[in-house]
């Protein structure tokens, strides 16, 4: 990781940021929002939020990883499960956390 | 907004980003999801544009917010709405929308707003720096960079409420896991525009 690409990504993003938070609130009276931008947007947050932990879960160096000896992908689903039952932010990273050491050490224990 | 202040710092350090950059980003960018995926995208070499896009996409859900807070905020100079386009984060817009909706011509709003959003900020920093000492502390073993998916995982998941839901984050995770190989992480802007087209797909079947 390089320091000059960390920096521009903070500069670029903090940009990024501020003009979209501040995007209508700039841009003059008459301008609206068409319907299907509308619509759409309303899928984004979940569409990108999904690709972004997808691969951490069930990707291995590029390679899909669908398996009961990958722990990131057990430890997902029981993360997901506590997501959709409780919506608790902590709790759900709690879970995640315990059952990645969980699922790791008995993964570990069968394949030694 | 604290646990997730302290899980983005933790995750930011333990996710090899140093100290006083991880500190700066969250003053700079100040939008949490964002530094998560940077610092994920960082960790694999992802290129600087890649990241960019990323937080692009991840951020466009506020141009739908300050859309909605127009009309409630017009009149203000161009240092109060660039002010207020810094500091709204998730969790001010939906106590200054709420507000505005139950108090229809209230004055002196964008007061209101900064009220509601400066103690958020202020949390914020706060949880982040102390996140970002405690992970730059904790050993690898513990695998602290696991918590930035999950918070992911928290963040997207109670967002499912509908079937078009559901299909657009059901396809933008296949899509991204299929277009694995491709490179530069450009997966992930295709998961995007699957999972808004699936979203919308359905959507209509369903209307």
């Amino acid at each position: 990781m390089s320091a000059t690409s960390i920096w521009l990504a903070m500069l670029g993003m903090g940009l990024i940021t501020l003009v979209l938070r501040s995007s209508f609130l700039l841009l003059p009276n008459g301008v609206r929002m068409p319907s299907l931008l509308r619509r759409a947007l309303r899928f984004v947050p979940a569409a990108v939020l999904t690709a972004i932990y997808a691969p951490e879960m069930l990707l291995q160096s590029g390679v899909i990883h669908f398996s009961p000896d990958n722990a990131r992908l057990l430890a997902g689903l029981v993360a997901i499960g506590v997501a959709w039952r409780l919506r608790r932010t902590f709790l759900t990273i709690f879970a995640g956390m315990v059952a990645l050491h969980v699922f790791g050490a008995i993964i570990g224990r069968f394949s030694n | 907004m604290f646990p997730f202040g302290l899980v983005t710092g933790v995750a930011m350090a333990a996710g090899g980003i140093p100290p006083l950059e991880a500190i700066l980003m969250s003053f700079i960018v100040f939008a949490g999801a964002s530094q998560l995926a940077a610092t994920q995208l960082l960790g694999t070499a992802a290129p600087v544009a890649v990241i960019l896009l990323t937080a692009f996409f991840i951020n466009l859900r506020f141009v739908m917010y300050s859309a909605s807070m127009r009309t409630h905020l017009a009149g203000l100079d161009l240092r109060w709405r660039l002010g207020l386009g810094y500091i709204l984060s998730d969790n001010a817009y939906a106590i200054c929308i709420t507000r505005y909706t139950q108090h229809p011509g209230e004055a002196h709003r964008h007061w209101y707003c900064l009220g509601a959003a400066l103690p958020i900020w202020f949390t914020w920093q706060v949880a982040t720096i102390l996140g970002v000492i405690a992970g730059a502390s904790v050993p690898q073993a513990w695998k602290l960079d696991f918590a930035a998916p999950l918070a992911f995982v928290a963040m997207s998941v109670p967002l499912l409420r509908d079937r078009a839901m559901v299909a657009a984050a059901l396809a933008a995770g296949a899509t991204v896991v299929l277009a694995g190989s491709l490179p530069m992480r450009l997966g992930l802007v295709l998961a995007a525009v699957a999972g808004i087209s699936a979203g919308l797909l359905v959507e209509r079947r369903a209307a």
